[in-house]
């Protein structure tokens, strides 16, 4: 069983509790921020109170090649050493490769996808994963947010935020902690915003989806 | 600074007896360290085990006794530690053939982090250990200005595995692969490596060549080497007499007509920069060097050989002239 | 303090809190972060009276921590693959002159063809240079066998490698408690060498020694590791008593009480092998694992007293001994001497393949039905490998071997597993 939580459990405040492991795989091109995005994630999770494991799949380090990053996520320490197949959360930080790779391969059916594009999903030719109705599918401007926040276009994390939001994994201020570990100050503050402003998108696109 | 200049003739023996007692060698005191003491199963006549004697002496007086020396694999290693014995009365370690320059910049590494500043490193090496194998060591050691004083002990060739060709190998050399035979006997003309050259372009704090034929000027050199900081490098020439074919009483002199000939110029440098040159009074032709040695032998016999010897004469022309080495001070 | 950190950044953290005298770093994939994050340690100041020195090769990298060592400082080093290969005739000497330098192996395959991804067989191609060799299961783990590697080496007056996976390991982000200094002062006391190369009182070390004494010296070394294997476990649980958790040993059994299938293992895909062991056990097979730890010494007797009661055991390896099979099945084999069970090799994840609980799972099952080979290659791509050598036979200008089978794989970035 894949455990959900309802969007009211996300307020602050709630603590999630994960009945079963999560996995999430991420998938974007190489200076998107793939594999950062990832171990922001693991950190939010840790700091949230669960065990969390984050890795990368990549090759040689080159910018704009396809990069993968996986992170898992349970309340009982986490032994599995391979890379995500039957991903629960599917976030790709570059719509480029929409067609070009076999992105959503084992998504769950009740999976969550959520993508870097200013579009609708229909309109990226993706309602087809909808499926039997069950997985929630959602587009973030990731890109335009961190431009506006960091001047710089590495969608991570607002696309991070983004699925905090969806899916209430994770809580804002776990996540907001993360990344002020992670960047010095001013940046850390600026990456705040965005992803403060990444999650609020995507509460409103979640309520309006009901 | 001596008023008195003794020029060595006939039998080479310079009394020390007749300079004051500041001004006399290492060797010629009877309470030197003798850091390669007598019992090592050097050949008769070797060159290497003088210039190391030599060495590594000056280095103990001037650090005061405070010395460790790295050793590579080569003839000075394999003839000062005969197992059981050693003949070391430093502290010595040997590794391996191409790494002598980075274990010493560990064992300097160590003395920073120990807080032991006064003890200073020596690493030692002969030429295959140094200019081939050991090369890219070296190079790292000199590139970060490592700590090290590093000895090469030139014989110009792989001695202790039966003489083969190194990068020190001088042309027209016979070695057991450059065989004096075919259309270009001995070792092939433009090719080899200047070190001492190379260790300048690395603009480190000091570089010299010293021969043991000049004792003052090789002692002089170590103690002052010793004493800096940084890396260091001392170029010696050493004659090998089973090597190079000439008579083991004849070391000291060929290596003094390697000198005059101009063939291994004595010089210094600081920092990249030529600082100081040993001046050639009366200079040798090549030959009178060439000839001591069976080595050259194919260059006199059956046929005497004018082209290759006017180019290795061009070679030494071309030191003396670029070092303005002719002249006396 | 328990801390959500890249595995590189823990090992360098224990590194760190051993009070590393000498650290010699060059680069390579995937160990690199480690040394990195070491020279911020000592650059910024948290990490004082050590010296960092950025070598220029592998083989300088052992070289330098030798001389330290030899002098008497506690010296570090971490390589991978190439560079352990590089730094061969190094490796044999710090074992044969009993220097106890710690080196971290970020475990990468080697090549040709070039790979950067996971894989044993760099550790096992030093497998008997008299290096102590212990691999690390988890972040947790490989952090813990540092702390421990350093009192091991210095006791013995033995090298120790801590293995980890490349990438596996070393870029995953996964929680570890990062003790105190104060903790690690208590358990790892200042390095007192056994010889040292010192002006005051002058020893000779590294003579050459002839067919007279050769063998002795060798038999020492040899029983150096022996002695080890009582040392390996000693420490663990000295460890355990002071830091509260268990790491290190020389193996580990999981659910093998009652097991008829035995699955052993070295390193991380031990966690992936225990999922798998827990699904199977669900279904009513029985079955367990062990992991081995310490790989040299090799444990004999604690693998045979783990071993000997199921009716077969499958080793599964990251490395592969070209032209026989396995490398660590024939340590077990020998470990089950006179023991009638059967034995299966499984080649596996080499190159960074990724080992799968699916994979495992299938395995297991066809393990315990006896229907596997004496030597699989777990997740061999037949029609890739017949479609080759049908190429090759067709004709002899066939083109280099591996551009070939890439060309037929197709497009790597377009799949996920």
């Amino acid at each position: 069983m894949r455990p959900y939580v309802h969007r009211d459990a996300a307020k602050r405040g709630a603590h999630f509790a994960f009945a079963a492991m999560i996995e999430i795989r991420i998938h974007g091109r190489g200076g998107q921020g793939v594999v950062s995005c990832a171990e922001l994630m693991s950190v939010a999770a840790f700091l949230d109170g669960h065990h969390a494991q984050a890795f990368p799949s990549f090759g040689s380090e080159r910018m704009g090649a396809p990069v993968m990053a996986f992170c898992r996520i349970d309340d009982r320490p986490i032994r599995l050493r391979e890379p995500v197949v039957a991903p629960d959360a599917i976030i790709v930080c570059d719509p480029t490769l929409l067609h070009q790779v076999d992105l959503f391969s084992g998504l769950r059916p009740d999976g969550a996808v959520l993508v870097n594009a200013a579009r609708d999903i229909e309109s990226l030719g993706l309602s087809s994963l909808r499926g039997d109705g069950r997985r929630r599918l959602a587009t973030l401007p990731a890109s335009e947010v961190a431009v506006k926040h960091v001047q710089r276009v590495v969608p991570n994390v607002p696309l991070l935020a983004g699925l905090a939001a969806m899916t209430g994994w994770f809580e804002l201020d776990s996540v907001l902690a993360a990344i002020r570990q992670k960047f010095p100050p001013a940046i850390a503050e600026r990456n705040v915003a965005a992803a403060r402003e990444a999650y609020g998108m995507a509460r409103i696109t979640e309520q309006a989806h009901d | 600074m001596h008023e008195v200049k003794f020029y060595q003739t006939g039998t080479f023996t310079v009394g020390n007896r007749l300079l004051p007692p500041e001004l006399r060698t290492v060797q010629s005191e009877t309470g030197r360290s003798n850091s390669l003491n007598s019992g090592h199963r050097a050949c008769q006549g070797c060159g290497e085990a003088l210039g190391a004697r030599y060495a590594i002496d000056a280095a103990m007086r001037a650090s005061g006794r405070r010395i460790i020396a790295v050793n590579a694999t080569g003839c000075l290693e394999v003839f000062s530690t005969p197992y059981p014995e050693t003949s070391w009365q430093v502290p010595w370690i040997h590794s391996l053939f191409g790494n002598a320059a980075a274990v010493a910049s560990g064992v300097a590494a160590a003395q920073r982090a120990l807080g032991a500043t006064d003890v200073r490193v020596v690493a030692q090496g002969g030429d295959g250990g140094t200019t081939d194998i050991g090369f890219g060591c070296l190079s790292g050691m000199f590139e970060r200005n490592d700590d090290v004083l590093y000895l090469c002990y030139d014989n110009e060739a792989y001695m202790n595995t039966g003489v083969q060709r190194s990068s020190a190998t001088p042309p027209a050399a016979r070695t057991a692969t450059t065989p004096a035979v075919g259309r270009a006997p001995g070792n092939v003309f433009g090719t080899g490596k200047n070190v001492p050259a190379i260790a300048m372009a690395h603009r480190i704090p000091y570089v010299a060549t010293a021969s043991v034929a000049n004792l003052h000027d090789l002692e002089r050199k170590v103690a002052y080497a010793t004493m800096l900081h940084g890396a260091r490098y001392i170029h010696v020439h050493v004659p090998c007499p089973l090597g190079w074919g000439s008579a083991p009483a004849d070391t000291v002199k060929v290596a003094r007509l390697a000198v005059e000939c101009g063939l291994f110029p004595l010089y210094e440098a600081h920092d990249g920069q030529v600082t100081g040159r040993t001046l050639i009074r009366r200079r040798a032709p090549v030959s009178d060097y060439l000839k001591l040695q069976k080595r050259f032998a194919h260059l006199f016999a059956p046929v005497r050989d004018d082209e290759r010897l006017a180019a290795i004469q061009a070679i030494a022309d071309r030191n003396v002239t670029e070092l303005a080495l002719e002249g006396h001070d | 303090m328990t801390e959500q950190i890249e595995g590189s950044l823990a090992v360098a953290r224990a590194i760190a809190l051993c009070r590393p005298h000498v650290i010699c770093a060059y680069p390579i994939t995937p160990q690199t972060h480690i040394v990195e994050n070491l020279s911020e340690l000592v650059m910024s100041g948290a990490l004082r009276d050590c010296e960092f020195i950025n070598v220029e090769s592998e083989f300088a990298a052992l070289s330098v921590a030798l001389g330290a060592s030899a002098a008497g400082a506690r010296a570090y080093t971490a390589t991978s693959s190439q560079g352990l290969l590089f730094m061969a005739e190094a490796v044999y000497n710090v074992a044969g002159l009993g220097l106890p330098v710690v080196m971290t192996i970020g475990n990468r395959a080697i090549g040709a063809p070039i790979n950067i991804w996971n894989d044993h067989s760099d550790s096992m191609s030093m497998r008997d240079a008299g290096w102590i060799q212990l691999f690390a299961e988890t972040n947790q783990e490989a952090l813990d066998l540092h702390i421990q590697a350093f009192r091991l080496a210095e006791t013995l007056s033995c090298p120790v490698m801590v293995c980890m996976d490349g990438f596996i390991l070393t870029h995953a982000y996964e929680r570890v408690d990062v003790p105190t200094q104060a903790q690690v002062d208590a358990f790892l006391p200042p390095f007192e060498p056994r010889q040292v190369l010192d002006p005051a009182d002058p020893v000779t070390i590294g003579a050459m020694v002839g067919p007279e004494a050769f063998t002795e010296v060798r038999y020492l070394s040899h029983h150096k590791q022996l002695r080890a294997l009582s040392l390996i476990p000693h420490l663990a649980q000295t460890f355990h008593k002071m830091f509260g958790r268990e790491s290190g040993g020389l193996i580990r059994s999981y659910r093998t009480e009652d097991a008829e299938t035995i699955v052993v293992a070295l390193g991380s895909v031990n966690g992936t092998v225990q999922e798998a062991v827990d699904a199977m056990r669900e279904r009513g097979t029985r079955v367990g694992s062990v992991s081995i730890c310490s790989f040299r010494p090799f444990p004999l007797a604690a693998l045979r007293e783990a071993l000997q009661r199921a009716k077969r055991v499958v080793v599964l390896e990251k490395c592969l001994a070209v032209g026989l099979g396995g490398i660590v099945s024939d340590g077990v084999r020998k470990s089950l001497s006179g023991v009638a069970l059967k034995g299966y090799t499984v080649i596996a994840g080499l190159g960074g393949r990724a080992i799968t609980r699916e994979s495992l799972m299938r395995l297991i099952e066809d393990a315990s039905q006896d229907e596997l080979e004496q030597v699989t290659f777990l997740d061999l791509n037949a029609d890739l490998v017949c479609h080759e050598l049908e190429r090759e036979a067709a004709v002899r200008r066939s083109g280099p071997t591996a551009e070939a089978l890439l060309r037929r794989v197709g497009t790597v970035a377009a799949r996920i597993g």
